[in-house]
């Protein structure tokens, strides 16, 4: 794992595709209270914070690199490893919950074969966990992101959540 | 002038002043409050809840954040403080590493002194059968310190002494709730870190989960090892600390420190400050040469490792300013190790030289294996102990240390000047040069150096010396935050000085990182001891030390700069 | 003739922008000029997409649960042949659940577009604003907001004025203004649809805020996850720049204020005051104690205006009504409305604005419609994880800060979760449980060790290995955590379980002493057991039973042994003859 983090750092400070981060670090390295707005501005780049991109702004900032590395592990947000090409955000709020949340986990755990924060091997899904959606009175409810859109479900059963999963895979040419 | 204030404390009026907490308030009427995360010099945490009291509604609030108000009454043993600080302290207990027995800060732990202080006998919460099992890795990757998160009770005083003391910032919290956890950035090794081995974090951790890094084996190994002749240096801070582990009051322990050496069996017996008066003398003739050349200034000291480190990993620009002489603790290696090549018939023993230094210092242990050091590929110094291993080897070898016999060193390494031994206390390089400087040499004028503005636990001190008409300026800064603030002003013009002693610990060496921890008093204690020790001196300039001369026209020779000088940054 | 299309987070969610465009789609096929114009959520969850076609006499007719088809119908009907399309009306059920709210902060949401400020003016925005600045002093304003008892609408319910007054008499030049809309507990979006629905409302509040305290900069703290509130939000804020709301010397006066949005990075605990000023300083979002309190030290240690969503927005409403036509609404001390997230087993779910002191019956059975399925009331969880449950027996309760504080429970945030007889209230208190352990920051030993300590327990009674001490030990560390937690949700964490195990003792009890879950709803306690009447020795679920738990000969009735069976359901699946009875 750790063999593979490096490689994806490497493609960054080799390709020299750090030009829209420091675009960023330009505007942002001296203003007030800047390093989460850097750091999500970093994923939206990178789609994760890789070590180098860490370390650049630890440059740039003059924060510690431990500092960052608290902050970044400190909220849900963040991620250190590239995610899937489909986030699944499956909502565990308190509607969703009494709605019957875990049996779609369950069930979407199930089909992919991963556990909450995990990517499929096939780098297909990642499964994010999410506090509340704020789409309570569809519950139970999962989003689906990819790169250019979203997409939420609601409503969900055990059946109706695979089933979604597998419409995608079919969209990929993959069932 | 202001109304005397006063509080009720259980019943009792205590007069305040400017107590900036309850805590402190309590403290000083002589109630010990029981706390796991206050240091009153770093910022209030307030974490672990240990501190509370109970006002008279029965509202509880925690002392160390509370400020005390004319008139409040408040209480520190209720019924229900007592119930919660036993649950909190359970709750710790339960997550917490259960190898007390094999720990090395067993019966020296924060949290194990107040678990028997507050009568914790069960830890257990839950039927899940999940008991506390070793999860984290312990990282042994530093030269001069061990950390073994399992014991960690996440009170942040290392996360905040590295931080706001240090500006160093090499650990800090990772994760949050639950799994909340003091590390470094992604888990690297220690050693992968801008940790400068200050060994800072130590002192304050309350438990084993930042411990110096033990290497007292390798002591015992050498001094049975028959084809070995085991040499040691003592540094000038351990002896006014050792004591402290053996319950005696702050005092100076060095004639018993020698004693205690020589019965566990080290061949040889020799004192640091004797290669700090050859600093002395390197260093001074190094600024006198910038000065005179008019070359670029300031000049910082480099004998303190956890400096160079951070000068290293932060103003590596600065390298070229730093002084070229090797630290005293080096310098003693350098020119012993020599003296068995060039002078094999005035040795007492024709056996190897393996040369351990008892520092009170983590840093040092780090120095010791810098290639920058080594000569012809092999370090100088072969082990360094800190005070706390020390202590540690005198209670294995079952010697009673408060009822040893003085001994004196050996020569001649074993003798030094009043200013050598000032190394041990921020100021005490300066002081120490400034005496080689001026040029009355009589003992009333030793004695005046004290009141140049050099002593003082302050951590930014400033004073300009005359010299040949002209002045020289200088700063002494202990603590490396306090050093970074004065190293950005010097950069940026706002001040200027000539010379700038720097040492990493506040307070200096007395209050490194190897030694037992000190508060601001116990800090002030120690210098005293270091002072008087100097004040007792026979000799008070480095140059005066005769055995200086001798090391020089029989060691040292051609050989200056090779032996005693080090480049940093090459 | 024009066309709203409902387009909050859940309307969207439920397909708005595909029925907007289908009407779009229509529209120009029939060559027509129409607009198709979007607006924020009205609250009637259930019932989306949402749909009101104004026609040109000024005559409203709303339309539920409008999909592309429907929308093709109501087309056909209504806008090409003037006839409204019945089936798709709102149903008289949806039609009481507006009817019976009173909308004071909502009242423009599902009524003005959002992403037009011309809209917000002409329904009377930014009035209250230029009364302020033109009509009143710094302390007036003060006055005014002190007088009208308005109450932090974010769960402590502390007085908004007093607030405001000690904010404004610190010494200090710098000040700021710092709007809450962190909206992390799990079941509540009012904020969210505030922000989506009338953005505008919340920023005049926040203007006004600065303007009566001598700040200068505004910083709203939203949630990523809420990415149409963002979008909205970045909108309004350059239109009120570009209309001389915001910015350099606002309406021409001298005075100037700017307001930036922060992303909140996923972190419930910045939902507390110390914690949100930490994480728009860049740090991790540790509270942190007090004193100094955030009215004197807060946002990069200047004095700081904290205050959420709902609160800033009900500031314009005071300033225009007055502070007596305020107080007017709600209870004694406790004035005005609170918007309620109404979620769970309830017939209509949705978002509703009730005055303050409106009775937990009148929610429930007048607005929510009642129960799901017939079913009975057994609880409402109010105040997500910091709150507590109430039963039956507070359904006359008046739903205020005072009233709710002294039978244990909080508005908090203002969730209100719906829970039926088939929910089982250990299991309810887990997960909630499992929510503060996992979203505590972790600096106090209370919260970060106590609550997953009470976790454990409760998976002890969950999974049936608990006792009647496993309830007195949750009670005392409920207890203490309470009493000496750093931060109010540390402090409130316990909630949910001393709740439950006051008002639900009884289902405690059932499943450490009687060993039954009396909902069937954990799993540890189901036995599986084998009907020998129906059994007829196929051995189907023998060969299924993973575990090898049942045994049996040929035509022979089987048997499971209950100690070896996991209660994973597959012989349930396996037996043909419903002979597996699950008990």
């Amino acid at each position: 794992m750790e063999h593979k983090r490096d490689e994806h750092a490497c493609a960054h400070c080799c390709g020299g595709e750090y030009a829209a981060l420091d675009r960023v670090l330009d505007e942002y390295k001296d203003v007030q209270g800047n390093l989460i707005i850097i750091l999500q501005k970093a994923q939206e780049i990178y789609g994760y914070l890789p070590r180098d991109v860490i370390k650049r702004i630890s440059d740039a900032t003059g924060h510690t690199q431990a500092k960052i590395f608290g902050v970044v592990t400190f909220y849900s947000q963040f991620r250190l490893n590239p995610i899937g090409k489909y986030l699944i955000l499956l909502c565990q709020g308190t509607a969703c919950h009494v709605s019957g949340s875990l049996a779609v986990e369950r069930a979407i755990c199930e089909d992919l074969g991963v556990k909450d924060k995990e990517t499929t091997p096939d780098n297909l899904f990642t499964l994010n966990n999410v506090a509340c959606l704020g789409c309570c009175s569809l519950a139970p409810v999962m989003m689906i992101k990819t790169g250019d859109s979203e997409e939420t479900y609601g409503n969900l059963t055990p059946e109706s959540a695979v089933e979604i999963l597998e419409g995608i895979r079919r969209k990929e040419g993959l069932a | 002038m202001n109304k005397q204030k006063y509080m009720t404390i259980n019943g009792e009026m205590v007069a305040f002043g400017d107590e900036k907490n309850i805590l402190e308030v309590v403290r000083k009427a002589g109630i010990d409050i029981p706390t796991l995360c206050y240091y009153s010099d770093l910022s209030i945490y307030g974490a672990c809840r240990m501190c509370i009291v109970e006002d008279e509604r029965g509202g509880i609030m925690t002392s160390c954040s509370t400020p005390p108000k004319d008139g409040m009454t408040i209480f520190t043993n209720t019924p229900k403080l007592n119930k919660h600080r036993r649950l909190i302290l359970k709750m710790l207990l339960s997550s917490h590493c259960r190898e007390c027995t094999t720990c090395v800060h067993s019966g020296n732990c924060s949290l194990q002194i107040l678990a028997n202080r507050f009568g914790i006998t069960d830890v257990k919460f839950d039927k899940s059968g999940k008991a506390f099992k070793d999860e984290y890795k312990i990282d042994l990757s530093s030269k001069s310190i061990k950390r073994d998160p399992n014991k960690c009770i996440l009170c942040g005083d290392c996360v905040r002494v590295c931080s706001e003391t240090q500006n160093v910032g090499a650990i800090d919290f990772a994760n949050r709730g639950w799994n909340l956890e003091v590390t470094t950035a992604f888990h690297e090794p220690l050693s992968a870190t801008e940790c400068v081995n200050c060994g800072q974090c130590v002192s304050v951790c309350p438990t084993a989960a930042l411990t110096v890094k033990p290497e007292f084996d390798k002591a015992w190994d050498a001094i049975h090892d028959k084809t070995k002749r085991t040499i040691v240096q003592v540094a000038p801070a351990v002896r006014v600390a050792l004591g402290e582990m053996f319950e005696m009051e702050t005092g100076n322990v060095m004639p018993l420190i020698n004693a205690a050496l020589r019965k566990m069996g080290f061949d040889e017996v020799y004192d640091t400050s004797f290669s700090a008066d050859l600093t002395v003398i390197e260093e001074s003739e190094e600024l006198l040469r910038k000065l005179r050349q008019g070359e670029k200034l300031p000049l910082f000291s480099s004998c303190c490792p956890g400096w160079v480190s951070y000068a290293e990993n932060r103003h590596p620009d600065l390298l070229p300013q730093l002084s070229t002489c090797k630290s005293p603790m080096e310098m003693f290696s350098s020119v012993v190790k020599e003296d068995a090549v060039l002078n094999p018939q005035l040795q007492l023993d024709p056996r190897e030289p393996y040369v351990v230094a008892v520092m009170p210092c983590t840093a040092k242990k780090y120095e010791a294996a810098r290639d920058e050091l080594a000569l012809e590929g092999q370090p100088r110094t072969d082990l360094v102990l800190t005070t706390k291993e020390l202590a540690m080897m005198i209670r294995q070898a079952g010697i009673r240390f408060n009822e040893l016999a003085p001994e004196a060193h050996d020569l001649l390494f074993g003798m030094y000047s009043g200013a050598g031994v000032l190394f041990g206390v921020t100021g005490g390089v300066t002081e120490a040069v400034i005496r080689r400087l001026i040029a009355d040499k009589s003992n009333r004028s030793m004695n005046n150096t004290q009141f140049l503005g050099v002593r003082g636990l302050e951590g930014v001190k400033e004073l300009t010396v005359p010299y040949e008409g002209r002045e020289i300026r200088i700063a002494i800064v202990s603590g490396l935050k306090n050093a970074d603030t004065l190293i950005r002003k010097i950069k940026s013009g706002e001040i200027y000085y000539d010379f700038v002693e720097v040492m990493a610990c506040p307070g200096g060496c007395i209050n490194g990182g190897g030694q037992p921890i000190a508060n601001l008093a116990g800090r002030e204690e120690r210098a005293e001891v270091l002072y008087a020790d100097d004040r007792l001196s026979e000799v008070r300039h480095s140059e005066g030390n005769p055995q200086v001369k001798v090391a020089y026209d029989r060691i040292i020779k051609d050989q200056q700069h090779r032996l005693l000088h080090v480049h940093y940054g090459r | 003739m024009k066309i709203l299309v409902g387009q909050g987070s859940c309307g969207i969610a439920s397909g708005a922008k595909k029925t907007a465009a289908a009407f779009a789609e229509q529209i120009r096929a029939a060559e027509m000029d129409i607009p198709v114009d979007v607006t924020g959520c009205i609250g009637l969850c259930y019932l989306e997409p949402i749909v009101d076609i104004y026609d040109d006499n000024g005559q409203m007719t709303r339309y539920t649960k409008v999909t592309p088809d429907t929308a093709k119908l109501i087309f056909d009907a209504h806008i090409a042949g003037g006839v409204p399309y019945a089936p798709a009306v709102i149903p008289a059920a949806g039609q009481a659940f507006l009817d019976k709210q009173t909308r004071v902060v909502m009242k423009n949401c599902g009524a003005i577009n959002p992403e037009r400020i011309e809209d917000y003016i002409a329904s009377g925005g930014y009035r209250a604003l230029s009364k302020a600045m033109r009509e009143m002093t710094p302390d007036q304003i003060c006055d005014v907001v002190l007088g009208s008892d308005l109450r932090g609408r974010g769960g402590g319910g502390f007085p908004t004025g007093k607030k405001w007054v000690q904010v404004k008499r610190q010494s200090e030049p710098v000040k700021y203004v710092v709007c809450n809309a962190d909206e992390g507990d799990p079941g509540a979006f009012m904020d969210r649809s505030i922000m989506e629905g009338d953005p505008h409302k919340m920023l005049e509040g926040m203007i006004i805020a600065g303007l009566a305290t001598g700040a200068h900069t505004g910083y709203i703290y939203v949630r990523a996850e809420y990415p149409l509130a963002v979008h909205r939000l970045k909108i309004a804020i350059e239109q009120a720049k570009a209309h001389g709301y915001l910015g350099d010397r606002i309406l021409g006066t001298d005075f100037s204020f700017d307001i930036h949005i922060n992303l909140g990075a996923g972190a419930f605990v910045c939902g507390e005051g110390s914690a949100l000023t930490a994480s728009i300083e860049g740090q991790r979002g540790m509270p942190r104690v007090k004193p100094p309190r955030t009215v004197e030290k807060g946002l990069f240690e200047k004095p700081t205006v904290l205050n959420n969503v709902e609160t800033f927005a009900n500031v314009p409403e005071v300033i225009l009504m007055g502070a007596e036509a305020f107080k007017s609404i709600g209870t004694p001390k406790n004035a005005g409305t609170k918007a309620f997230a109404l979620t769970g087993n309830v017939n209509n779910t949705g978002l509703i604005e009730v005055p303050m002191g409106t009775t937990l019956r009148s929610v429930i059975f007048d607005i929510g419609g009642g129960v799901k399925n017939g079913k009975k009331l057994k609880a409402v969880q109010i105040g997500g994880p910091s709150g507590g449950c109430l039963t039956e027996a507070h359904l006359d309760l008046p739903l205020d800060f005072d009233s709710l504080e002294k039978v244990g429970a909080m508005i908090g945030s203002g969730g209100l979760v719906v829970m039926d007889e088939d929910t089982c209230m250990v299991s309810i208190a887990r997960f909630f449980m499992n929510f503060t352990q996992e979203e505590s920051c972790g600096k106090c030993v209370p919260c970060r060790e106590g609550t997953h300590i009470m976790l454990e327990l409760l998976d002890d009674i969950v999974e049936a290995r608990g006792t009647r001490q496993t309830i007195e030990t949750l009670l005392d560390l409920g207890d203490t955590i309470c009493a000496t937690a750093l931060c109010g949700l540390g402090k409130t964490a316990p909630n949910p379980v001393i709740s439950t195990i006051t008002q639900f003792k009884d289902e405690y009890l059932a499943h450490v002493v009687d060993g039954v879950c009396p909902t069937g709803q954990c799993q540890a306690y189901r036995k599986y057991v084998v009907d020998e009447d129906r059994c007829v020795g196929c051995g189907l679920c023998r060969k299924a039973c993973p575990v090898h738990a049942i045994s049996g000969g040929t035509k022979r009735a089987h048997k499971i042994d209950t100690q070896i069976c996991i209660k994973c359901n597959s012989c349930v699946g396996a037996c043909k003859f419903d002979a597996i009875q699950i008990l």
